[in-house]
């Protein structure tokens, strides 16, 4: 351990030589690099260090406290496992950004101050595009570099807002911001673009199901949890976050429900997943931050776990379409099992680590008497179970059989999910070490009855409803479909209603654009004149030219000069 | 056991003459040698060893301190005095470190058009630009500048004739016209100052000329030096020899050239505005500002437009080049602590990713044997190390932060605010923009486009290009993260320059 050295620059570093490692090697090297940072991690003493002068602004790079080791260390636990998984991907282009990506979030939620945060904040968007790019087709070409456009231009606001915030306030310190001031505003829209906030989202199901298999288990670790941890530091007990974080758990299910594409019902119901976290830091309790860390914390583990069984299914079946895939617990048990671990987990089972967490929300949000935030988490963690906890198994590995037989997961993919699995378990099963590292004090017992009766309960009517519809065969066939999301507003109903007003739009955009496209063409045609190759400026002038040029300066100056 | 310990003291003292030695003392070698090998060996340890004379020297007056060398142990005036203080060893350096960069890259890159024999030569005019630009830099004479800078022009037009592109002579001509006519008006300068006060030792002459202030013979020298050196820093509009002498000056040469040559004239300039006519002269008796500042900004924009909508990549960086000038010239104009440290800083940070991106199209050219756009499309695929240095020099000359090109342009914009020239400030970041474009339209064709089928498969540039590239490369995001040595060691010499007035 050497004290004052940041975690994130051994990553960072370490993961830029991964290249130039041959292959036997590099195996464990990308395993052991993650691990020998998350020791530097653990072993620090807590305090602020690394701090530096840039342009006469201080910045603390490094801040180590309870809400930041907590998120430090699920970011490590998830690089690693998002390496092993990995591992038998020869293509050195996963490691390489996966591990730049991590120690940038690491080093984003170890940042002390606005400028380190939004360097890392770049970074972390820089480096994960390459993730989805990995896939090599046209179509993850194209959503990567709308994910990169939304990431970047979160990062531009979030400098906006920072510069407006430190002209305001003469700080640069990343502590509990408001949102009275322009600059908190700026920054409060910046973190919640990377947090997917309702109407901000799309990106997040349009980029996660086009990345690789490991690509996207390493994706849903990152990103939006690190916006939680930014809102949970700047803007811990913000009211307006308790609705905002409601209206994120209930609304992606009922996309998640009529998605066909599994890995795009895993992106929905991490949304749904973020409203609970959002929900716990708009309260902003010590109970309720605790839950938001530790929600956090097993989200990481178990929605990495369904990524993982769904990326595995991705690799050996082909497709991860609902409607293509079924009966193959017989070709794949293992993933299987794991699959269902995971989903247990998200659906918070009782001794599965989404339990331990969940309630923690759940109850935070019940000793603040709001009834009407209490029935909306308690509609959704229904929802979850549905679409998490049934329909993912059910379609990928029972319902009707495809006929797909196929070989188990490699090794690499079995292993790592093994040991999240098991994680998940321990987790549930011994919540106390979870308790242990969470920020505040923990006096909190999730294993009451009523909390366990209370979740059960929920759980058996929202099996019982997908039992039912099914076996009356209403359930939401698995079709194949691309569903609109948002976008429906401005494709499909927008037309029935707006048509008028949209044609209307349209002409005169059109218009528009015509008029802009021959406005440009004729400046281009000036500046081809005057400045292209060839043209009057930047022709070559030949020696009489060049030497009346001269004589004539000399004559300016002169006459300026002597007279 | 005395004369042991007094070894090193006397190298110590004897580094100025051994600095200027080295390269003028291994030219004529190279010349007599008829072996390429040879010959590129001996110059090229002939130019690291003056680099790390310059790095010796940087060492001895770091702080502030400054040497003063009395060639042949004549005493001024009447011996060439040797002056060295914190600017000139940073300019020393650029010359040497860079020249010595490109020297290492340069044998590779000349196999291809030159035979062998031939190359020694190419070496013996190569060091002696650079032994003269050296001697530029250092003398404290101002004739000897005179002295030296013809030797320098002579060489660069050997250099420049030596393309394989017959369009080589011509522009090589229009320089040597040029250059000619620039050099001459120097020279008159200097002869109407010498008419005045009877010196050329420029301490002498900035000790005698502020009793002739008013006098119109003055005021003609000042103006035939500022059209002088203007040409020979190619300061817009008296800019056209350089697109065609960058763009057909063979393979590497145009790296050294364009690292270089202007900055030791833009040198040159500080010098004598600052050392020689005296700051109050210059910018307050002759007006030098109100002609600067338009110039240098018309000159940023339009030649930044006109990089734009270049179709050859030696040519579009040529004209680049222009746009930067203006940059220093615009930092110099505005006369501030702030300002001053941009030009000077720039001045270092300019010639290293014009260097380096130079010669990674030149490691480019050598696998292609073309430099137009077209020709160069999907060449990030084939030649991908090569291409990656390029990006990141070109992400540098854009002003990224962490790049070197930001700390200069930080500095500069800081400077413009400082004179509340808003206007000024808003255009360099349209400027920037237009740096943007340029670069970006590089990089959209190296990266993006599919690669012509003649070029499918050209193979990844040799070794010993590549390394000099990287090395440019990596000083890029060395010295936009620790800035002692430019923004740092300029703000020193800005601030001491300035407070001399």
């Amino acid at each position: 351990m050497i004290e004052g050295l940041n975690p994130a620059l051994i990553l960072i570093a370490g993961a830029l030589l991964v290249p130039l490692i041959p292959q036997p090697a590099r195996r464990f090297y990308v395993v052991l690099l993650p691990l020998v940072s998350m020791l530097q991690l653990v072993m620090h003493s807590h305090g602020t260090f690394a701090q530096l002068n840039f342009f006469d602004l201080p910045l603390e790079t490094f801040r180590l406290d309870g809400l930041s080791f907590v998120f430090s260390l699920i970011f490590h636990i998830a690089a690693v496992l998002g390496v092993i998984y990995a591992i038998h991907d020869d293509d050195p282009i996963h490691p390489t950004a996966g591990l730049v990506y991590a120690g940038a979030a690491i080093g984003a939620a170890l940042a002390g101050d606005l400028l380190t945060l939004f360097v890392y904040w770049e970074l972390t968007a820089v480096s994960s595009v390459f993730l989805i790019w990995a896939r090599r087709t046209e179509s993850a070409f194209k959503a990567g570099m709308r994910y990169l456009l939304i990431q970047v231009g979160s990062g531009v606001i979030l400098l906006a807002g920072l510069i407006i915030h430190f002209t305001e306030s003469g700080s640069l310190a990343f502590n509990a911001m408001n949102l009275e001031t322009i600059g908190g505003k700026l920054v409060f829209l910046a973190f919640g673009i990377k947090c997917a906030f309702p109407f901000l989202h799309n990106w997040l199901q349009d980029s996660y199901p086009e990345a690789t298999a490991s690509g996207t288990v390493l994706l849903s670790a990152f990103t939006t949890k690190l916006a939680v941890y930014a809102l949970a530091r700047g803007y811990a007990g913000t009211e307006m976050l308790i609705w905002i974080g409601a209206i994120m758990t209930a609304f992606p299910i009922f996309y998640a429900v009529i998605e066909n594409d599994l890995r795009r019902v895993l992106a929905y119901s991490l949304n749904n997943q973020l409203g609970f976290m959002v929900v716990a830091v708009g309260i902003g309790t010590p109970l309720a931050l605790n839950g938001a860390a530790a929600h956090a914390f097993c989200h990481i583990l178990y929605k990495a776990l369904l990524f993982m069984s769904m990326g595995a299914v991705l690799l050996r079946a082909g497709t991860c379409k609902g409607s293509e895939l079924g009966g193959l617990y017989k070709s794949m048990p293992f993933t299987t099992v794991c699959c269902i671990i995971g989903a247990a987990s998200i659906s918070a089972f009782p001794l599965f680590s989404g339990f331990v967490s969940k309630s923690m929300i759940v109850s935070a949000v019940a000793y603040e008497h709001l009834t009407l935030v209490w029935l909306m988490l308690i509609f959704a963690s229904a929802g979850v179970f549905h679409h998490s906890g049934i329909k993912i198994p059910y379609f990928a590995f029972f319902a009707h059989d495809s006929g797909i037989r196929c070989e188990e997961a490699p090794l690499s993919m079995r292993v790592a999910m093994g040991i999240t699995a098991a994680l998940c378990i321990g987790i549930g099963v011994f919540p106390g070490l979870l308790y242990a590292i969470l920020p505040y004090p923990v006096d909190y017992v999730p294993y009451t009855v009523a909390h366990v009766i209370t979740q059960l309960q929920l759980l058996m009517y929202s099996a019982l409803a997908f039992t039912v519809m099914m076996l009356w065969k209403i359930y939401p066939p698995e079709l194949k479909s691309v569903n609109l999301d948002t976008d429906w507003f401005y494709r499909k109903g927008a037309t029935a209603l707006l048509l008028p007003v949209s044609a209307l739009t349209a002409r005169s955009t059109e218009s528009l654009f015509s008029l802009l496209a021959s406005i440009k063409s004729k400046f281009l045609s000036v500046f081809e004149k005057t400045v292209g190759p060839g043209a009057w400026l930047s022709r070559s002038v030949d020696t009489a030219g060049m030497v009346t040029l001269t004589m004539g300066s000399l004559l300016i100056f002169l006459l300026l000069y002597l007279f | 056991m005395l004369l042991v310990t007094s070894v090193p003291f006397d190298m110590i003292e004897q580094l100025p003459a051994i600095q200027l030695l080295l390269t003028l003392l291994a030219a004529p070698i190279c010349s007599m040698l008829r072996n390429g090998d040879l010959s590129w060996r001996i110059a090229t340890a002939a130019s690291w060893a003056s680099a790390a004379c310059a790095f010796a020297i940087l060492h001895q007056v770091w702080g502030g301190g400054s040497i003063s060398y009395e060639m042949g142990g004549w005493p001024p005036p009447w011996g060439i005095e040797v002056v060295i203080d914190e600017l000139t060893a940073i300019i020393l350096l650029l010359v040497t470190l860079f020249g010595a960069l490109v020297m290492t890259a340069l044998r590779q890159s000349l196999t291809s058009i030159m035979r062998h024999q031939r190359q020694s030569l190419y070496y013996t005019t190569f060091l002696l630009c650079m032994a003269s630009l050296i001697g530029i830099t250092i003398t404290g004479d101002a004739f000897n500048v005179f002295v030296f800078l013809e030797i320098s022009s002579l060489a660069t037009y050997t250099l420049i004739a030596r393309g394989r592109d017959r369009r080589a002579l011509t522009a090589a001509f229009r320089y040597l016209i040029m250059g000619t006519i620039g050099a001459t008006f120097i020279l008159i300068a200097i002869g109407f100052m010498y008419m005045l006060t009877g010196t050329l030792n420029m301490a002498d002459l900035a000790e005698r000329l502020p009793q002739h202030h008013d006098n119109k013979v003055l005021h003609a020298s000042f103006a035939f030096f500022t059209i002088g050196i203007a040409i020979k820093f190619a300061m817009f509009p008296m800019h056209y020899w350089l697109p065609n002498a960058y763009t057909y000056a063979p393979k590497a040469t145009t790296a050294f050239l364009a690292a270089t040559a202007t900055k030791v004239s833009l040198y040159v300039m500080i010098r004598f505005i600052f050392d020689v006519y005296g700051v109050e002269f210059a910018f307050g008796q002759m007006q030098l500002g109100t002609l600067l500042v338009p110039l240098s900004i018309a000159g940023i924009l339009v030649a930044s437009l006109t990089a734009v909508f270049q179709t050859d990549a030696k040519r579009l960086l040529a004209w680049s080049s222009v746009a930067q000038l203006g940059y220093m010239t615009l930092g110099l104009a505005l006369l501030n602590v702030n300002g001053l440290t941009a030009a000077i800083a720039h001045m270092f940070n300019h010639a290293m990713m014009k260097a380096g991106l130079f010669l990674a199209v030149a490691t480019m050219i050598y696998r292609t044997q073309t430099s137009s756009l077209a020709s160069l499309s999907g060449i990030g695929r084939t030649m991908p190390w090569t291409t990656a240095a390029f990006a990141i020099l070109g992400i540098g000359l854009i002003g990224v932060p962490f790049t070197a090109g930001f700390i200069s342009k930080w500095y500069l914009i800081t400077g413009a605010l400082d004179k509340d020239w808003l206007p000024v400030a808003i255009l360099l970041i349209v400027s920037s923009l237009m740096a943007i474009a340029y670069i970006g339209k590089m990089l959209d064709v190296m990266y993006f486009k599919p690669a012509p089928a003649e070029f499918a498969e050209v193979k990844e540039g040799p070794m010993s290009m590549l390394i000099p590239c990287w090395a440019f490369a990596l000083l890029t995001i060395y010295f936009g993260i620790d800035t002692r040595l430019t923004a740092g060691l300029a703000e020193r010499i800005a601030s001491s320059l300035l407070g001399g007035s």
